[in-house]
């Protein structure tokens, strides 16, 4: 079962951060190692310095641009453990519930956390916490679909056990 | 009380007698478009064990964003696609006819009422068309390929009426250009916008096409106008079968209406690097232009090149810039040839290239380098989005775009107005 829980050391990032520079086309179809650098390119030591298990709190439309999934793809292969922002684009989001990366809207994370702050943040809950100020805010929980998506490991999870509840099982 | 069209379709889609904004159902899907993105999704189904699509003839596959293959890796993208479509027996396979969401329409494909999930994000297009479109990712296109269905929320709708009518040499694309602007490229995220008033209903398909791609760039779901005798005729002669009118309930509630008159607005330029900085052109012309792109699935329509070959008519590129042409389809290539456009084009410097995305997502077929300028047709101006992360691009209309080709730099369009070549455009209209 896959964490709706996440706590790390915060990265900031502003508005508007699109899909193209979290995974810039030209780049896309390269080996990880070579494409690494591209991931937002805007701030070349993040994917230099992120650290497993670090966590980006973001301004407004975060995600905002294309449905390509190499985007929240590329931010778990940094090891990015999740996203707060204050709001996200639409396909950008879904992608991640899809993918059980959590990713949670919480207008006003930006005024509550600093860069390199511990966060936790749980979106079952919709609870945000900074550890090191000691501040909580409330954000909209993920609903009972979405969560059951993300407890699952996400929606292939989900379609590889309807597809073996259903005894439809297709030839091999 | 009434329902927005996002509210009927995804009540019908989800098998309920009404669904409201802010309520969650599961849709059945009537329309799934995946482009290159197909391989991915069929390999991670194949991977699951599943080998059979939920229903084939509701798919359709096509290769647009990276044909003709610029590398040796994408033909074999391109190979394997093919094999899988064979392999899944999908009937809709439409090759590389041209941009997805250019081709679906030509062919009839989308219809006023339909719920379409493409694989790309500017499948809000098909909101033109009266259907209500959206863009999802890799992950849950393999989920909808599989089971038809997709747990969706029913969006709150904005209302936007257009009021007024279009000054000469004002296009549709500076209307959706000025609401990126004015309302910012948040107003509907999560939300689907409704287009309507005098404006909207004067609209050719094409034009329609253009706002309603671009309302992905004001973060919409679906970007919708209601399908009237435009949009049922142009369906009926593309798909031999009578298509009905469909809209909004007349009290249908709506989370915000903004009434816009466009009779007094200037063309329209969203500066680098997003679609929501945008300026009238005053405001930026004298910037030198080295690429300008006439292409994508905004703005690449027969009338688009129409609107070009009117400017460009006995006039020369500039030699500062290279004009790329990227036509929306084969089909719209072939009637622009027809119709004298493309040989207007060529004679006036621009170079042609095959139907498909093109320069749009910085691909191929036109990448631009460090320092350099596009003046571009196209939807999204994000930071590298056309190639390096120093280059700057600017979005403007068909008309913009070809006047900056010629002066060689951003300029009022007007001053090179002619309105368009011949009746053709208007007849086409896709």
């Amino acid at each position: 079962m896959a964490a709706t829980r996440v706590r790390g050391r915060v990265w900031k990032f502003g508005d508007d951060v699109d899909t193209d520079i979290m995974a810039p086309w030209n780049a896309m179809a390269l080996p990880w190692e070579e494409r690494r650098a591209s991931v937002l390119r805007i701030r070349p030591e993040f994917a230099e310095r992120v650290q497993p298990g670090d966590v980006i709190a973001a301004g407004r439309n975060f995600g905002c641009g294309s449905s390509r999934e190499q985007a929240p793809e590329n931010l778990k292969l940094l090891g990015v453990a999740g996203v707060v922002a204050e709001s996200f684009g639409r396909i950008y989001f879904r992608n991640c519930v899809a993918m059980a990366f959590p990713n949670l809207a919480c207008p006003g994370i930006l005024a509550a956390c600093e860069e390199g702050d511990e966060l936790e943040f749980d979106v079952a809950s919709g609870e945000v916490h900074n550890a090191t100020r000691g501040v909580t805010l409330r954000a909209q929980p993920f609903t009972a679909d979405m969560l059951a998506i993300v407890r699952a490991g996400g929606l292939l999870e989900v379609l590889r056990q309807r597809f073996a509840a259903s005894g439809d099982e297709p030839s091999p | 009380m009434g329902h927005t069209m996002a509210e009927k379709i995804l009540a019908r889609a989800g098998g309920r007698e009404q669904a409201l904004a802010g309520e969650y159902v599961t849709a059945r899907i009537d329309r799934v478009m995946v482009h290159e993105a197909f391989v991915l999704c069929a390999l991670k189904l194949l991977k699951l064990g599943i080998d059979r699509l939920f229903d084939p003839e509701r798919v359709v596959v096509i290769l647009d964003h990276y044909f003709p293959a610029p590398t040796e890796q994408m033909a074999r993208g391109h190979s394997v696609a093919r094999e899988l479509v064979e392999r899944f027996g999908i009937p809709h396979f439409l090759g590389h006819a041209g941009i997805c969401h250019q081709v679906l329409t030509e062919r009839g494909l989308a219809r006023p009422g339909d719920l379409v999930l493409g694989s790309d994000s500017h499948s809000t297009t098909y909101g033109a068309l009266g259907a209500a479109g959206a863009g999802i990712g890799i992950t849950e296109m393999a989920y909808v390929l599989a089971t038809g269905e997709l747990w969706m929320q029913v969006p709150a709708s904005i209302r936007f009426a257009l009021q007024g009518s279009l000054p000469p040499g004002i296009l549709s694309k500076d209307v959706i250009l000025h609401l990126a602007g004015r309302f910012g490229t948040e107003v509907a995220q999560y939300r689907s916008v409704e287009f309507a008033g005098p404006v909207a209903d004067a609209l050719s398909l094409a034009g329609r096409m253009t706002m309603a791609n671009m309302g992905a760039e004001l973060g919409a779901k679906f970007a919708c106008f209601a399908a009237d005798a435009v949009t049922c005729d142009y369906l009926s002669r593309r798909s031999g079968e009578r298509v009905a009118p469909f809209g909004p309930d007349p009290d249908a509630a709506y989370e915000a209406e903004h009434t816009v008159d466009v009779s007094e607005l200037e063309p329209q330029i969203a500066c680098p690097h997003s679609p929501g900085n945008v300026k009238p052109v005053s405001a930026v012309a004298g910037t030198p232009v080295h690429q300008a792109f006439l292409g994508s699935c905004t703005n690449a329509r027969l009338e688009d090149l129409a609107v070009a070959a009117a400017i460009l008519a006995g006039r020369k590129v500039h030699p500062r810039t290279r004009l790329l042409v990227t036509p929306a389809s084969q089909e719209v290539y072939l009637a622009a040839t027809r119709a004298g456009f493309t040989e207007v084009l060529l004679e006036a410097g621009a170079h042609i290239t095959a139907s498909g995305c093109g320069a749009c997502p910085g691909g191929h077929n036109g990448v631009v380098a460090s320092g350099e300028v596009c003046l571009s047709s196209t939807n999204r101006n994000f930071r590298g989005r056309m190639g390096s992360a120093e280059a700057e691009v600017y979005l403007g209309s068909p008309a913009s775009v070809a006047a900056g080709a010629v002066a060689g730099e951003i300029v009022d369009p007007r001053e090179f107005w002619r309105g368009q070549i011949g009746e053709l455009a208007a007849a086409g209209a896709s």
